[in-house]
């Protein structure tokens, strides 16, 4: 075989993997028939273990709608609970598809981490946590404060460099697990306690048994983009969490979700259409079945469902949409066209 | 493999330590800090554990009953109960049932006791009452006082029984031979109970101060931001696991063989009756 040949037979075979050809991790996936998905041990409102035995919450929807659209039925999901300084090795390991643990997306977690984040589905900033016998009305306050963190996070840097730029000369006390941080606060070891304003609404509300003696100070000193990530090295998988997230946010802004499915799947509104495969077959590129985002809406629901079900009116939380708005009404969440 | 990370600012702080740890700090420095907060909660441990080991030790052998059961009592608790599960023990008292900072106990207004831990006078001032939390002073922590007597308690009940079994070990023929000649009984402890308990006792005392060495680690546990600890916050945000573990495999080892070189020259000289 001429070299010339040789160089013929690979740009073919090169062309026909373009399309369709699965990834590693979405192979194992469609064999395993189960998605494997990394959750925080118990975050209000994002992912926790419910009663029922059932998990919930925003970070488990995205890994339910990923196995809706890939295996068309959103509980095939293996969920394992990690701590923040297990999930990146976790994915690293391929213990886990998805890794969908409030996780902040930042440059040297996507590039030194040899991980891809898929997309945003919280928009969230860190603030701080007190009780009220303080009488402390914002954070340039809190000189000679202990403050409550846990290491390993975004959250602890930002607090040094919050704490360190302001010149307030407070003290981080620094524990390895969230349980562990927030007990210490609760229970008067620090005076306060810093995070995500997610998580501190969701605490207050959960942990400290009188939440009206909270209060959550208003600086919010970080942009913290909490989002679904996957490991470098399969760009199919990395595409379907990716689009997925966008189909929910997509659905959303056209008005369709689990509510109304049934009637949307009749409707003649062409983006609709196009949307739940009616005209167009959005699955094959991303190698998924046609009805993808169909199974995705039906057993999960689009962003606002989710959002509210799980954080905002629907939940103890009552978050406000906020920045978690669509960009129509204000919000960032934007989806590219899916067409 | 790439050890350059640890020249980077590590962009974490550490609550508490001899190092002044700025945000941007380099790892190196960040470590160094853990590993000197390591040895500030051990080398204390290490003096108390074996003080009190000695006592209960020598407890176990009274002739007063009462005294005899308390220590054998003692040993029995604190060797059989896990060490984590003291520590948390230990930790989970302080903050629970001390009060917050500002309603600190306080003893004369000069030393304070709460859930931010133990304020005592430092050489150049007096703590005080702050708004949040006691200012000034010398703080040992709640994290610092928990591991510290966790490993009290749990080493002096392995150092007792090194005690007694030290002192068992020397026959009864060897002291009825020194009271025959004529020593009174300090002469005896000192000249012939104490030189040959001692052979005894050394080696296997060097590795429980090992232990507590490594023990020591368990501060993680707690907040405590030891060697363990601070590295595993490193590993976190440096993304270098296998380059921090290593890191710490080698600061052990090499902890480990200077303790255990130190017992060795101490053992010559108990052997060679030098002591």
């Amino acid at each position: 075989m001429s070299l010339r040949m040789a160089l013929a037979v690979l740009a073919c075979s090169l062309a026909f993997t373009g399309v369709a050809q699965a990834g590693p991790v979405l192979d194992a996936v469609k064999k395993r028939d189960a998605v494997r998905c990394g959750v925080s041990s118990g975050v209000a409102g994002f992912s926790a273990l419910g009663s029922d035995g059932q998990w919930r919450g925003l970070d488990v929807a995205v890994c339910r709608a990923v196995a809706a659209a890939v295996l068309g039925d959103a509980q095939k999901v293996e969920f394992t609970p990690l701590s923040s300084q297990q999930r990146f090795a976790a994915l690293q390991a391929g213990q886990i598809d998805i890794l969908s643990r409030n996780t902040t997306w930042t440059l040297s977690r996507d590039a030194g981490l040899n991980v891809h984040f898929a997309a945003i589905t919280y928009y969230d900033g860190q603030g701080i946590l007190m009780h009220k016998r303080f009488g402390v009305k914002s954070g340039k306050e809190l000189k000679g404060a202990e403050i409550c963190v846990q290491s390993g996070t975004t959250n602890e840097k930002n607090l040094t460099t919050y704490l360190g730029t302001q010149g307030i000369k407070a003290k981080a006390i620094v524990y390895d697990n969230f349980e562990a941080a927030y007990k210490a606060f609760f229970s008067g070891r620090c005076q306060a306690f810093s995070t995500d304003v997610s998580a501190l609404i969701g605490l207050k509300s959960s942990q400290s048994g009188k939440p009206d003696d909270y209060v959550v100070l208003p600086e919010i000193f970080s942009k913290e983009p909490l989002g679904p990530a996957v490991l470098r090295g399969d760009d199919e998988f990395f595409a379907v969490v990716k689009w997925v997230v966008f189909a929910m946010i997509e659905a959303e802004e056209l008005g369709v979700g689990q509510g109304n499915i049934n009637k949307a799947l009749q409707s003649n509104n062409p983006a609709v259409q196009r949307l739940l495969g009616g005209a167009e077959n959005l699955g094959k590129p991303l190698g998924l079945p046609r009805n993808w985002v169909e199974n995705v809406l039906k057993q999960v629901g689009n962003y606002g469902e989710v959002f509210e079900a799980n954080l905002g009116k629907q939940s103890p939380l009552k978050l406000e949409r906020g920045l978690n708005a669509l960009w129509t009404e204000g919000g960032l969440m934007y989806a590219p066209p899916l067409r | 493999m790439n050890f350059e990370f640890i020249t980077d600012p590590a962009g974490f702080g550490l609550s508490e330590g001899w190092l002044h740890i700025a945000f941007d700090s380099p790892y190196w420095q960040i470590l160094l800090a853990g590993l000197l907060n390591t040895l500030k909660v051990a080398l204390p441990a290490l003096l108390f554990a074996t003080l009190l080991g000695l006592f209960i030790g020598l407890g176990q052998l009274a002739t007063h009953p009462l005294l005899k059961a308390l220590c054998k009592g003692y040993v029995n608790l604190f060797r059989n109960v896990p060490l984590l599960l003291q520590l948390l023990a230990i930790y989970f008292a302080i903050t629970q049932f001390l009060p917050i900072a500002s309603q600190a106990l306080s003893f004369g207004d000069t030393v304070f006791l709460s859930k931010s831990g133990l304020a005592v006078p430092s050489f150049s001032e007096i703590p005080t009452r702050g708004r949040f939390a006691i200012e000034g002073g010398w703080v040992l922590s709640p994290e610092y006082l928990a591991v510290l007597l966790a490993l009290v308690v749990y080493t002096a009940a392995f150092v007792a029984e090194v005690v007694r079994a030290g002192i068992q070990a020397v026959k009864p023929g060897m002291r009825q031979g020194a009271l025959a000649l004529g020593l009174n009984n300090r002469q005896l402890n000192r000249h012939v109970v104490l030189p040959l308990a001692l052979r005894v006792m050394v080696p296997s005392l060097s590795n429980q101060y090992l232990n507590l060495l490594k023990n020591a680690s368990l501060g993680v546990a707690v907040g405590y931001p030891e060697l363990v600890s601070v590295a595993n916050t490193a590993i976190n945000q440096s993304g270098k696991a296998v380059e921090c573990v290593l890191i710490i495999l080698f600061t052990y080892a090499l902890l480990s063989a200077v303790a255990a070189g130190l017992m060795n020259m101490l053992n010559t000289r108990v052997n060679r009756g030098a002591l």
